[in-house]
């Protein structure tokens, strides 16, 4: 420890030196260069007074001061209970609203600053000014202290055999391990006993289906789909849900477009999936699941407001920009007798944001 | 040294009234029932240093005492349930809408409750400020290089409540169930999925069932409110009791040594400042709340898996990792031949940040293996006279920063009028080559700072006085430096890189030699302080 203090400050080995420690675990030494010549500390420069220290009258306006900061703190305290009562919130009127919580923030904001400006300043301006010292001593134990530490661990070990009796040690660590399992099992009914994946691999849509406006619920015909709209749509039925209603909709949100025939570029594999130039598209991102609801128009190009991925609608929603992992899934329509859009079927690959077992 | 721990005492001494006479009383009682004497006499004048940014520190607990103080009153009035209810409270545009009942309670905190609003608004603006106080305070210790031994663990600790404090931010931020908060929960809910074989389940089993259930925002309460805060007080606890051991730090100035804490006594001077500090934070707190709203849930509406929500953003400390999810490219989904998916588009950043996070966390000790510096340091090194570390704080700094700019990609994009394909691209390049950048200019800068000081400690400054010499030129007249004002410049140390050395077996080990490579990278750059010679020499 010596030799750390002394290659810190006021060393006084001779010459350029290199101070080491007295390491031996240590591969190499630490090497902090010490100059013999180098500068002493110089000690504490003079103390200046302050004013209060100087200039009794200084003095006694600081006290008046912090005695009145002190007032002004009690009469905030009482302005915010008054404010409690003086400003009540009407609810036929908002601005109540705003004039409660303003007065009665001011009353108790003085209440707090005039106790803590107060208190600094009579730190700073009254109280004893000079600095004081402090030695620091090495923070290891001492010699001694360690010493009988090990001792009692010596003393501990002999009495129990802990090293001596190892088959007890070692089962002993064995059931302490083990007795936490149980609790982890505990947890298994955080959820219900159903498999998460075969729930993320199904939607509510189904063949048949009417899709319908979001949040209304009112079927939409393909007539009413203009070119350049674009519909929030909702399975049927999703609205009057009573049970799991967001978490259906979590997974069956749909955007429904309408783009130009010839500016469609469709699979031909798919190409029955829209309806005279009608697609719809899950709007839950590829990403981490944000709905993807910004359309552009004109560039036919859906936009995640989450992390600004782009996906182009008139080719298969191929993801463009952004961290989205794939193109947004189709869901297959076509129209009733009545003229209403409906599913052909479910989505035919899992919606939203990838997890482990998706491509199963 | 020129003062004592005993001020001479005041002159003001006062005969013992009928209050001092119960004041002993009392203290005799409680210290011949808890011995509390004895603390007093090691804590009450217990030396602290001053200097701002000790400060820093100070503001995150006072927040963080501010945030439990608003929070219980939060408790009194908040029901997380998720039960779906019709909006019934006085806000017209909602009146009538189906919403969980945790958002209508914080409604009714917010529009029935007086004062409600207030307090929200203090826990949540406290909230903010705890997060930045806590992260400013982390650089702080950082760049003097006061987490070096023996303060390494509470560095680690410190560490510790940065990450509590994201987590109790983010919880906290979930639980008033609006729009916002579900997004971001769904944002979590996706980046779980993407976990390698368990992800689906994680998720399923925190929400309780397909997102978003009704179980996450009461576990999220239970965690927000009692699990959370409880260990958060727990490191609190551990922190100050190291501090105390350690005794804090403080930077170079006459007079103040290695060997010495040179400041204001707990008991009266640093009690009366910190106690009043912490009314001023608190102060200053419910000042910002009475006039700034700050989560104004009520426009966001209830959540739903569906609406759009452009242009919204995170609570601040929460961006780096949104940001870090924008940077990735598109279509990094791999299904691997078993048919299993890696969803790299999500695991990279994920992984990325949990790097970052741990490097920040095990610094300390990759310093001190690095520079094989095993000694006691309590003087807070200014930034410049450790150049290597400096820079590397500034090149986290940039990775950081590029990330969190990151998650405001679109807001710049559009107040600026690029391309959101610009703008990202832009902070790809920042977040990998910024650091590097980052790291050479801020090890020069050092280095330059370095030059300057050795130059004002060897010709004194500029003092701005001109003077005509016989010959008729002009020069200024350099001032010398007092001893005083010298030390601060010279007073550091100069390290040499550590030397390979073959071990007993006489080898030379592999980690030895990446130890000496990485300690040559630390030092090799280096500028010795001024010594007595070197001026002797210079004034003749
Ligand atoms: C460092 C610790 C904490 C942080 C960073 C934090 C942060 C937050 C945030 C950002 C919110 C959202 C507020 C809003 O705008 O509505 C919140 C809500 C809440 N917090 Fe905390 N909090 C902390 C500790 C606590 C503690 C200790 C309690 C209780 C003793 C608490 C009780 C609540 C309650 C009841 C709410 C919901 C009320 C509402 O949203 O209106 N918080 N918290
Ligand atoms: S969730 Fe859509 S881009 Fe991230």
């Amino acid at each position: 420890m010596a030799e750390a203090h002394d290659s810190a400050h006021g060393g006084e080995t001779p010459g350029t030196a290199v101070a080491q420690q007295q390491d031996h675990s240590a591969p190499a030494p630490a090497v902090a260069v010490v100059r013999s010549d180098r500068f002493p500390n110089p000690g504490f420069p003079p103390e200046r007074l302050r004013v209060t220290d100087l200039d009794p009258k200084k003095e006694k306006q600081a006290e008046r001061t912090i005695s009145a900061l002190f007032f002004l703190s009690i009469i905030g305290s009482v302005f915010a209970v008054a404010a409690y009562i003086l400003f009540p919130i009407d609810n036929l009127d908002p601005s109540t609203i705003r004039l409660n919580n303003m007065f009665l923030g001011i009353g108790i904001t003085l209440g707090l600053l005039g106790v803590g400006i107060g208190a600094v300043h009579w730190s700073k301006a009254l109280m004893h000014g000079h600095e004081l010292v402090e030695e620091r001593h090495p923070t290891r134990g001492s010699d001694e202290s360690r010493e009988r530490a090990v001792e009692i661990f010596r003393e501990a070990n002999a009495e129990s055999g802990f090293t001596r009796r190892s088959l007890v040690r070692n089962t002993l660590i064995g059931a302490v391990i083990a007795t936490p399992i149980p609790a982890i099992a505990l947890f298994r009914d955080l959820a219900p006993a159903k498999d998460p994946v075969a729930l993320l691999k199904h939607t509510m849509w189904d063949t048949g289906v009417r899709l319908a406006r979001d949040p209304s619920g009112t079927p939409i015909k393909a007539s009413e789909v203009t070119i350049g709209s674009a519909f929030h749509v909702i399975p049927e039925g999703l609205a009057e849900l009573e049970y799991h209603r967001l978490e259906e909709k979590a997974k069956a949100a749909v955007l429904l477009m309408r783009l130009p025939v010839d500016e469609l570029n469709e699979d031909p594999a798919k190409a029955d999936w829209s309806y005279d130039g009608i697609v719809a598209y899950s709007k839950i991102c590829t990403h981490v699941g944000c709905p993807v609801a910004l359309y552009e128009q004109q560039t036919h190009h859906l936009l995640c407001p989450c992390h600004q991925s782009q996906f182009d609608v008139a080719d298969h929603c191929k993801v463009i920009f952004g961290p989205a992992a794939r193109p947004l899934p189709q869901l297959p329509i076509t129209v009733d007798d009545e003229g209403y859009l409906v599913a052909q079927s479910d989505f035919t690959e899992p919606v939203g944001p990838s997890f482990w077992e998706r491509a199963l | 040294m020129s003062t004592t721990a005993t001020p001479p005492a005041s002159s003001a001494e006062t005969a013992p009234g009928r209050g001092m006479r119960f004041t002993g009383w009392a203290s005799n009682y409680v210290d011949e029932r808890t011995s509390a004497s004895t603390a007093v006499k090691a804590l009450g004048r217990k030396i602290f240093p001053d200097h701002w940014s000790f400060m820093l520190g100070e503001v995150a607990l006072y927040s963080f005492i501010v945030i439990l103080l608003s929070g219980t009153f939060l408790t009194f009035f908040f029901d997380p349930s998720m039960t779906e209810v019709e909006y019934s409270g006085s806000y017209v545009p909602l009146q009538g809408i189906p919403m969980s009942v945790a958002y209508h309670s914080a409604l009714d905190i917010s529009f029935e409750i007086r004062g409600g609003l207030l307090m929200r608004q203090v826990h949540h603006w406290a909230a903010l400020l705890f997060v930045a106080a806590i992260g400013l305070h982390m650089l702080r210790v950082f760049f003097t290089g006061a987490f070096r031994k023996p303060r390494e663990f509470n560095w680690v600790i410190g560490f510790l409540l940065f990450v509590m404090a994201m987590a109790l931010g983010f919880t906290g931020y979930s639980l008033p169930d609006d729009l916002l908060s579900g997004n971001g929960l769904r944002i979590i809910d996706g980046m779980i999925k993407a976990v390698p074989v368990a992800g689906a389940w994680i998720s399923y089993l925190l929400f309780g069932d397909e997102f978003p259930g009704t179980d996450i925002i009461p576990r999220l309460y239970v965690l927000h409110i009692m699990l959370l805060p409880a260990i958060t007080i727990a490191l609190i606890g551990i922190h100050m009791v190291l501090l105390i051991v350690n005794k804090h730090t403080q930077f170079a100035a006459p007079g103040r040594t290695n060997d010495n804490v040179v400041g204001a006594p707990v008991l009266p001077a640093f009690a009366a400042k910190a106690g009043g500090f912490f009314f001023i934070v608190f102060g200053v707190i419910v000042l910002i709340a009475s006039f700034f709203t700050i989560n104004p849930i009520w426009n966001y509406g209830p959540y739903d898996p569906s609406p759009v929500s452009a242009g919204t953003q995170p609570d601040w400390y929460i961006g780096f990792a949104d940001g870090a999810l924008r940077l990735i490219p598109p279509n990094l989904d791999f299904v691997d031949p078993l048919g299993y998916t890696w969803a790299f588009g999500v695991l990279i950043p994920l992984v990325g940040l949990l790097v970052f996070l741990a490097a920040v966390a095990l610094y300390p000790f990759f310093e001190a293996w690095v520079t094989g510096d095993r000694r006691e340091h309590h003087i807070a090194e200014r930034p410049r006279n450790a150049p290597v570390r400096t820079a590397i704080g500034a090149a986290g700094i940039t990775f950081y920063a590029a990330l969190w700019a990151a998650a405001s990609s679109d807001i710049i994009a559009t107040h600026f009028r690029l391309s959101i394909e610009g703008v990202i691209h832009a902070l790809q390049f920042a977040t990998v080559v910024g650091p590097f950048i980052a790291f050479f200019i801020t090890k020069r800068v050092c280095l330059a700072l370095q030059r300057k000081d050795r130059e004002i400690a060897l010709h004194g400054f500029e003092s701005g006085r001109v003077v005509r010499l016989p010959g008729g030129e002009y020069i200024e007249v350099h001032e010398q430096l007092d001893d005083f004002e010298r030390w601060r410049l010279v007073s550091f140390d100069e390290y040499q890189p550590l030397m390979i050395r073959p071990n007993d077996q006489g080898k030379i080990t592999v980690s030895q030699r990446v130890r000496a490579g990485l300690s040559r990278w630390f030092f090799e750059d280096r500028i010795a302080p001024v010594t007595m010679n070197e001026l002797e020499s210079q004034k003749h």
